[in-house]
C-alpha cells in the first residue's frame, strides 16, 4: 500500500517549494518539480528517488522548523523512499526487517559465517588448489549462484513494479548518456555548482560525501568486475583460480577492495557525525549496518588475500564467503537497493 | 567586561559584510545577532538575488547593464526621490562586490524559472538568502570573529560623542572601539508601525523577520543621529491574507490580481486591477488594501484565469458559483454577485493576452479595469484572500559616502551604518528588486573597512 500520508506531506512541501524556488540550482529534482503542472502520489514518489539527500535544500530554507512551514524534504523524501522500497520489495516483510534494523544484518551476517563454516566443514574437498582446498569450486557455485541470481530476480521484479508506478516509458540512449553522467560523477551531491553537499558539517559544504560515495561505488564495481572475470576466465579460458598478483581478477580486485574499504569506512564516519533527523530516522540503524557489511566485505576479502599460505586462510575465507554471501542475500532488503532505485529515477525524462 | 575592537549589531547581509571586511584587516570583531542561531540572517535570509551593475557577462548575469540604465531603473521607481551621489555610488560599487561575494562563499545560480526578465539585472544566490548568510557567517567564523546569538542590543552608548559600548538586553556591556550599526528597520515592532502609519497597521503582515524592531535605529535618534526618510511609509506589498503574521517570506506573495476582480469587505471593487503588469503594481496594492475597511480585499478568478501566474502556497477557495465563492470567503453573496455583474456586462469583445497590456479594457466601469477584462463567467470560481504585508520601512539613519553616521554634533567619529538601517539615504520612495542587498553589500563593505581603518 502507498503510505499516502508520506506522499501527501512530501506534496504540502513540494507547493511551497513551488512558490519560492530558490533551491532550483541544487540538484534535478527542483527543476523537476517545477515544471510538473499538477503533483501525484507517483510524481511525488519518483522525486523522492530521485534525492540523493545532499541536503543542500534544508540548510538553505528560511521554512526550515521551527517556522511553521516546517520544510525539511530531505527527511520526508528519504520517507518516501524507503516507503517505495519496502513497498516494492517482494516479500516485504524482508524488506521491513533488514532495512531498518542493524541487528537483522548482523544476524544474517553471522547465519552467513555459520554456512560457510558448516559448508567448509561437512563437504571439505579431497584435493583442490588454493581457496578450492578448502571448498570445492562445485560447492561454492552451489551456494553462491541461487543467492546472487534469486536475490537480483526478486529486485528486477520490484523494479519493473516501481518502473510502472512511476509511468516510466521506453528508455532511450540520451537517457542513458544523462544517467551514467550523474552516477559518474555523482552530480546530485555535487550541490549543483562543485562545492558538495551538507552532511556533517551541517550549513557548511563540503565534498567529503560525494567522494566517499565515489569511492564505495568504484570500488564495489571494481570488485565485482574482479568476481566477473574471474568466473570468465574459469569456464571460458579454462585457467583457474588461485591467480597470481598480475591478473586481471586482482588488479581489479585488490584495488577495487581497498577503495571499498575507505570508501565505506568514511561513509560509516560521516554517518556518525550527521543529523539524523534530515534521513529516514528510523531505519539509521539498518543503514548503518549495511555499510558495515559491505566495509566486512571488503576488509576480510583483503585479509585473506594478505593471509595467502598461511594457516588462518581457512577462518577468513569462511568469514570472508560468509559476509559476501549475506550481501548478496539482503541485496533486495537493505540499503544497496537504493542505487537501482535510483538509476531508475535518473533513466527517467523529467 | 570585554573589548573589541569592532562590535557589529545586527547579522544579516550587512552586518555580515561589515564583519569579514573588519576581520579581514586583523580586526577584533565581535557580531551582536539579537535573533537566536537558527533563525539569524534578518530578511536577508528571505532573499534572492542583488541587483548588480556588469559591463559585459559577469558570472551568472548575461549581456551589459551599465551605471546609466541601472540609475534610470531607480528613478523610475522612486519617482527621483533618491540621493544620487550615494545611488550611484552603491551602483557602481555593485559589480566589485560580485566577484567579492563569491570569494567569500556565496554561490550564484541562473535567474529562476518564472524571473526570466531579472537574468541579465540580477544574480540569483543559489539556495537563496539563507545560503547567503550561511556562507557568510562560516567564512566570518574562520576568519575568528566572535558570534553572539540571542543579543538584542537595547542601547548603543554614545554619551561621550562617540561609540564606547552596546548595551545588551539582559545589561551586558560590549565595549568596542568603533561600531557598525546593521540591525534592519523597525517594521516588526507593531506599535511604531501602528504610531507612523496608523491604526489600520495591526492588520498587517510582515513578510520577513520578527527581529527587526528598530530597537537601535530608535535609540541612536533619540540621541541625536540624523533621520532621513519618510518616517510614516513602509514598503508594502498585497500578499496572501492567510499568510504567518511574521517571516512568511516570498512564497505569500499572490499574483493573481491583474486576471482577477479585486473586490473589499463589503464586495465592492476599488482600483483598476489591470492597471499595469504586475511586477510594476504589486507594490501599489499592498496600500490599496490598506486602505480598505479592516484592510482586507478578495480577489476572484475564473476557470481560464488559472495557470496564468505563478502558483499560491495557500490553495484558494473554490466553488461552482459566484455564491458559493462568497459564502467561502465570508462574503454578502448578493453584493459579490451584483458586482461580478456588472462588471460582466462592462466587459467587452477583444483578444486577451496574459503578460502584455492587451487594452482589453472594460467599458463605461468606475472603476474600470484597463487590461486582462474577461468576464468571470467559467466556473468554478477562485477566492484569494489579500492583506499588506510590510517588507520594510523607509526611515533611516544619515550617512555620508563613507557610511558614517551624521550625529547630533556632527559626523559621529567611529559609528557606521550599512543596510536597511540606513537605506532611507539611497531610496526614499519605492522599490527596485535586488537594491536592498546591493545597498548591504556596498554600505556593509564599506563600514567594516572604515571601521577597520580607524581602530587600526
Ligand atoms: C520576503 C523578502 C524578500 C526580499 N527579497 C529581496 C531580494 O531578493 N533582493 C534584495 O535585494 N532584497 C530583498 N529584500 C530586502 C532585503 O531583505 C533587505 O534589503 C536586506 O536584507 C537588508 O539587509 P540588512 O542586513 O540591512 O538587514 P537584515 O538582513 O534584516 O538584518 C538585520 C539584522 O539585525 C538584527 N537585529 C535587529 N535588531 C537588533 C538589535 N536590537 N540588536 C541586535 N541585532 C538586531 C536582526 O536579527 C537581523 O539579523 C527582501 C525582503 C523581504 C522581507
Ligand atoms: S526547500 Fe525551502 S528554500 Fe528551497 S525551494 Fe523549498 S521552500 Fe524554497
Ligand atoms: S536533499 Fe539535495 S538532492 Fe534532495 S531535494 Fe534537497 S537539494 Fe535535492
Amino acid at each position: 500500500m502507498l503510505d499516502n500520508s508520506l506522499s501527501d506531506e512530501a506534496t504540502r512541501q513540494f507547493q511551497i517549494c513551488n512558490s519560492c524556488r530558490y533551491c532550483e540550482g541544487y540538484c534535478d529534482v527542483f527543476p523537476q518539480l517545477f515544471s510538473l503542472p499538477e503533483m501525484s502520489a507517483a510524481q511525488a514518489t519518483h522525486l523522492a528517488n530521485l534525492c540523493h539527500n545532499c541536503r543542500g535544500c534544508y540548510y538553505a530554507c528560511q521554512y526550515a522548523p521551527p517556522h511553521e512551514f516546517d520544510l525539511n524534504l530531505p527527511a520526508v523524501l528519504a520517507e518516501l523512499r524507503q516507503d517505495t522500497w519496502e513497498r516494492h520489495a517482494l516479500p516485504q516483510a524482508l524488506a521491513r526487517v533488514f532495512h531498518a534494523h542493524g541487528v537483522a544484518v548482523a544476524a544474517a551476517l553471522i547465519a552467513g559465517f555459520a554456512l560457510l563454516f558448516f559448508a567448509m566443514a561437512a563437504l571439505r574437498p579431497e584435493a583442490g588448489e588454493g581457496f578450492y582446498a578448502y571448498l570445492s569450486h562445485n560447492a561454492m557455485v552451489l551456494i553462491f549462484a541461487p543467492a546472487f541470481v534469486l536475490p537480483l530476480l526478486g529486485l528486477a521484479l520490484s523494479l519493473r513494479s516501481y518502473w510502472r508506478e512511476i509511468g516510466g516509458g521506453w528508455v532511450t540512449w540520451a537517457d542513458l548518456k544523462r544517467m551514467g553522467g550523474s552516477v559518474a560523477r555523482m552530480k546530485n551531491l555535487s550541490g549543483g555548482a562543485g562545492q558538495g553537499c551538507n552532511f556533517e558539517q551541517g550549513a557548511r559544504y563540503s565534498n567529503a560525501r560525494r567522494h566517499a560515495h565515489q569511492a564505495t561505488l568504484w570500488g564495489f564495481l571494481m570488485c565485482f568486475a574482479a568476481t566477473s572475470v574471474a568466473t570468465l576466465m574459469h569456464y571460458g579460458l579454462g585457467w583457474e583460480a588461485p591467480y597470481p598478483f598480475w591478473s586481471p581478477p586482482k588488479l581489479l580486485g585488490v584495488p577495487g577492495g581497498i577503495l571499498l574499504c575507505l570508501g565505506t569506512g568514511a561513509l560509516a564516519w560521516l554517518k556518525l557525525r550527521a543529523d539524523r533527523d534530515l534521513g529516514a530516522a528510523r531505519v539509521w540503524g539498518g543503514e548503518m549496518a549495511f555499510v558495515v557489511l559491505l566495509f566486512t566485505v571488503s576488509a576480510t576479502g583483503l585479509a585473506l588475500y594478505a593471509a595467502t599460505g598461511t594457516g588462518a586462510v581457512p577462518a577468513l575465507l569462511a568469514i570472508h564467503l560468509g559476509a559476501v554471501l549475506a550481501f548478496f542475500v539482503l541485496t533486495p532488503y537493505t540499503k544497496m537497493v537504493h542505487g537501482f532505485y535510483r538509476v531508475a529515477a535518473l533513466l527517467k525524462r523529467g | 567586561m570585554s573589548q573589541y575592537d569592532v562590535v557589529v549589531i545586527g547579522g544579516g547581509n550587512a552586518a555580515l559584510c561589515a564583519a569579514i571586511e573588519a576581520a579581514e584587516t586583523g580586526a577584533d570583531v565581535i557580531i551582536l545577532e539579537s535573533a537566536p542561531k537558527h533563525m539569524r540572517g534578518g530578511n536577508s535570509r528571505h532573499t534572492r538575488n542583488f541587483r548588480c551593475m556588469h559591463q559585459g557577462p559577469l558570472s551568472v548575469l548575461t549581456g551589459t547593464y551599465d551605471e546609466t540604465e541601472y540609475y534610470d531603473d531607480l528613478l523610475l521607481v522612486t519617482k527621483g526621490q533618491t540621493d544620487p551621489d550615494l545611488a550611484r555610488l552603491a551602483i557602481r560599487e555593485s559589480e566589485s562586490c560580485l566577484p567579492w561575494m563569491e570569494r567569500h562563499g556565496v554561490i550564484f545560480q541562473g535567474s529562476l524559472s518564472g524571473t526570466l526578465s531579472l537574468d541579465r539585472t540580477n544574480a540569483f544566490f543559489l539556495g537563496g538568502g539563507k545560503a547567503l548568510v550561511n556562507a557568510y557567517y562560516a567564512c566570518a567564523e574562520d576568519l575568528g570573529v566572535t558570534i553572539r546569538y540571542n543579543a538584542e542590543v537595547r542601547h548603543v552608548d554614545l554619551s561621550e560623542g562617540r561609540f564606547t559600548a552596546a548595551i545588551l538586553t539582559d545589561g551586558t556591556r560590549i565595549e568596542g572601539r568603533a561600531a557598525v550599526l546593521a540591525s534592519g528597520g523597525f517594521q516588526a515592532d507593531l506599535d511604531w508601525l501602528t504610531r507612523a502609519w496608523g491604526p489600520e497597521a495591526a492588520n498587517f503582515l510582515i513578510r520577513g523577520t520578527p527581529y527587526n524592531r528598530g530597537v537601535v535605529l530608535r535609540d541612536v535618534l533619540d540621541q541625536g543621529a540624523v533621520s532621513v526618510g519618510d518616517p510614516t511609509q513602509c514598503h508594502c506589498v498585497a500578499i496572501d491574507g492567510r499568510a504567518p503574521k511574521f517571516d512568511g517570506g516570498i512564497v505569500t506573495r499572490l499574483d493573481c490580481v491583474p486576471y482577477a476582480l479585486v473586490v473589499n469587505r463589503d464586495g465592492a471593487r476599488f482600483y483598476d486591477e489591470g492597471e499595469d503588469v504586475w511586477p510594476k503594481r504589486y507594490a501599489i496594492w499592498g496600500r490599496l488594501v490598506a486602505r480598505q475597511p479592516d484592510q482586507i480585499a478578495y480577489a476572484i478568478t475564473d476557470q481560464k484565469a488559472q495557470g496564468l501566474f505563478m502558483p499560491p502556497v495557500f490553495a484558494p477557495v473554490k466553488a461552482d458559483t459566484i455564491e458559493g465563492v462568497a459564502q467561502l470567503l465570508g462574503l454578502s453573496g448578493d453584493s459579490l454577485r451584483q458586482t461580478v455583474a456588472e462588471y460582466n456586462a462592462a466587459c467587452r469583445d477583444g483578444t486577451f493576452t496574459p503578460g502584455v497590456l492587451d487594452g482589453l479594457a472594460t467599458d463605461g466601469l468606475d472603476p474600470p479595469k484597463t487590461n486582462w477584462a474577461r468576464p468571470l463567467d467559467t466556473p468554478p470560481y477562485y477566492g484569494y484572500m489579500l492583506r499588506p504585508g510590510v517588507t520594510f520601512t523607509y526611515l533611516g539613519l544619515k550617512v555620508t559616502e563613507r557610511a558614517q553616521v551624521q550625529g547630533a554634533h556632527g559626523l559621529l567619529p567611529n559609528v557606521w551604518a550599512a543596510g536597511e538601517i540606513m537605506a532611507g539615504s539611497i531610496l526614499g520612495q519605492g522599490y527596485l528588486a535586488g537594491f536592498g542587498m546591493t545597498i548591504g553589500t556596498v554600505f556593509g563593505r564599506i563600514a567594516g573597512q572604515e571601521a577597520a581603518a580607524y581602530v587600526g
